[in-house]
């Protein structure tokens, strides 16, 4: 379902592209951040916000949108570069990035950033969280969807699981659920820290709808978004994201991995060139 | 095998003592005891009624917190979320944010320990309406350490945006119900279950969110209580009036947003001794609430506590426990005799 007032002449490989760009211009103007991340998210927000949810820009708590809850807080800065580019961010506020009195602060904040719908830093609270929302949609008889973006690391969080069972158990059918998966935690790999894989196996034998695909394969994401929308089970669906952090930037996607990956000054604008020297209309 | 021609004889002292022991939810209430059936039970149930946002929630706990006439009213309103409380934390600020005003329910113990973090960010960082009523609150099972809340007060305190109470009796329970949904945010009571005492209708008292009560003025000792503990307290308070002792009784069932200024008032009168008593451990909960309040004051008094010791708590009979904590009537009469001695 087309976004009623997107631009439609503008693809989707463009907004990725546009999202990768504002997440620069934010770890630029702080000198770091987790770019790493919000490069290889960025195929998934521009499917997310430019072709499957439901919102107003300059009302981002009409009760008619879909709800997005950002379970990594520390995604705050892909986030904040998809929402500056739908316009619910207003374009001026980039450069208070993680300042003193910004509304953009690293981690995500629901008390006052618009969009931000829940404060996830603690990580692993959003599908508990979401399950909330979707028993609350559905007493109102809504036919809103609520999206929730956590990541691999996540996975270690009894919170999650709980999440899992409990949306399967009330037939939550309303929630659609993406899971980062780019290997890659605060300590080291996360198949390393604790092994999670086959998760799709997993999510089945906890009775949701289950997908996976190649997170930065832009149509496959949205492909499968429109697969979890349309899917008619009385079930929650799962879409897992395989991804590549750095993703867009080859220089930083080769840079060795690193949950915090390290960008020096002048680095900056070589990655915006690189990420410019990629761009497909 | 005993020889059918001997008598044996049954001696008082090769007899097995009968031992004491306590159900894990016992009453608390004395013998004799005017109690009420499931306050807070039917008091949601009759909010339920005026406010159709209002839902129930619990963590395997329905029956054990009164909520399972709540979800005999309602069955729509009810959400059993089984026996996870971050989940349930979770969910309820799911809910909230969706209209909903949803009254949570598990044991104190698990509310507070295992479920901070998401009370914390998802709950209070958010202001949402969401009232946490949890039962088992200090000592009031004899199930051990796992069960008994004896540090939940000093936790919720610490918590930014939360309001806390602990009541006394059946009378503070169905008054707060109504009064903590008309507070718009986050609420964490203490809950007494099944047959609760009703001990404040002797006197002329009504609950008021954030307002300390003074049931009963005295010379001498001035006892600043909240929960049970206050029913204590008046008890202690007549007993002590035969020896001629006046015990005055303020009963601070809201301990955050704590009324300072009648807690003031009340400490500056001259000449008495003040004793904090508290069903929880001395660290942190009324007691140094109290105590800050006076030294923010610069009001100096003599000032004892009656509360838990910073322990891991005994399992075993209520009425030992009590005795042996020194928050049984008969033990804290005696503290107070030898304190103003």
């Amino acid at each position: 379902m087309q976004h009623p007032t997107t631009d439609q002449a503008v693809s989707l490989r463009e907004r990725a592209y546009r999202i990768r760009r504002n997440a620069l211009l934010m770890g630029e103007v702080q000198g770091q951040g987790y770019i790493g991340q919000a490069l290889d998210i960025a195929d998934v927000l521009a499917v997310a916000y430019f072709d499957a949810m439901r919102y107003r820009p300059e009302d981002p708590e009409w009760e008619g949108r879909d709800r997005f809850l950002l379970s990594n807080g520390h995604y705050a800065i892909a986030l904040y570069a998809a929402l500056l580019e739908a316009g619910i961010l207003p374009a001026e506020e980039l450069e208070t990035y993680g300042s003193d009195d910004s509304r953009l602060p690293m981690s995500g904040m629901a008390s006052y950033t618009p969009g931000m719908e829940m404060s996830g830093g603690s990580l692993g609270h959003g599908l508990t969280i979401a399950v909330g929302r979707c028993l609350g949609l559905k007493r109102k008889g809504s036919d809103n969807f609520v999206y929730t973006l956590f990541s691999d690391g996540e996975l270690d969080e009894g919170a999650i699981w709980e999440g899992i069972l409990s949306a399967a158990h009330w037939k939550l059918d309303n929630l659609i659920a993406v899971v980062d998966v780019n290997n890659q935690q605060a300590d080291g790999p996360s198949t390393q820290i604790m092994a999670f894989e086959p998760l799709a196996p997993k999510l089945e034998a906890f009775g949701w709808f289950t997908q996976r695909v190649d997170g930065n394969d832009i149509d496959a994401v949205a492909v499968a978004f429109r697969a979890a929308r349309e899917h008619r089970g009385a079930q929650p669906r799962m879409i897992i994201c395989d991804t590549r952090m750095g993703c867009g930037v080859p220089f930083l996607e080769q840079r060795e991995k690193n949950h915090f990956i390290r960008v020096d000054a002048d680095e900056w604008q070589l990655a915006l060139q690189a990420l410019e020297a990629g761009r497909q209309a | 095998m005993s020889n059918p021609n001997t008598t044996v004889a049954t001696h008082a002292t090769s007899a097995k003592p009968k031992l004491k022991t306590s159900a894990m939810i016992a009453s608390i209430a004395g013998e004799g005891q005017a109690t009420r059936s499931a306050p807070f039970g039917h008091a949601l149930v009759e909010l339920g009624r005026q406010k159709q946002n209002v839902i129930g929630m619990t963590a395997d706990l329905g029956k054990y917190t009164d909520l399972h006439l709540f979800a005999k009213a309602f069955p729509e309103r009810y959400y059993q979320m089984g026996m996870a409380e971050q989940l349930l934390m979770g969910a309820a600020a799911g809910l909230a944010h969706e209209g909903a005003q949803p009254f949570v329910t598990t044991y104190a113990v698990f509310a507070t320990r295992r479920a901070y973090d998401f009370m914390h960010q998802a709950i209070a960082e958010d202001n949402l309406d969401v009232k946490i009523v949890c039962a088992l609150p200090g000592l009031t099972t004899g199930y051990g350490p796992s069960h008994q809340a004896a540090e939940d007060l000093a936790l919720m305190r610490a918590m930014p945006n939360m309001t806390v109470i602990d009541p006394c009796d059946a009378i503070d329970i169905e008054q707060m119900v109504p009064a903590i949904a008309a507070h718009n945010g986050p609420v964490y009571a203490r809950l007494l279950r099944g047959n609760v005492p009703v001990v404040l209708d002797e006197y002329d008292y009504k609950f008021e969110l954030g307002k300390a009560k003074l049931l009963r003025d005295g010379a001498e000792v001035l006892v600043i209580s909240s929960g049970i503990m206050t029913m204590r307290a008046l008890e202690v308070a007549k007993t002590l009036e035969k020896d001629r002792i006046g015990v005055a009784v303020l009963h601070v069932p809201t301990i955050k947003p704590l009324d300072t200024e009648t807690i003031l008032r009340e400490a500056k009168r001259q000449g008495r001794l003040v004793v904090v008593a508290e069903n929880h451990t001395v660290i942190g909960g009324l007691g140094e609430a109290v105590a800050t309040t006076l030294m923010r004051a610069g009001t100096s008094v003599p000032f004892r506590q009656v509360g838990l010791p910073d322990a891991f708590l005994d399992a075993g009979a209520l009425p030992t426990l009590h005795d042996r904590y020194g928050i049984s009537t008969d033990v804290m009469a005696e503290s107070i005799r030898q304190w103003i001695k």
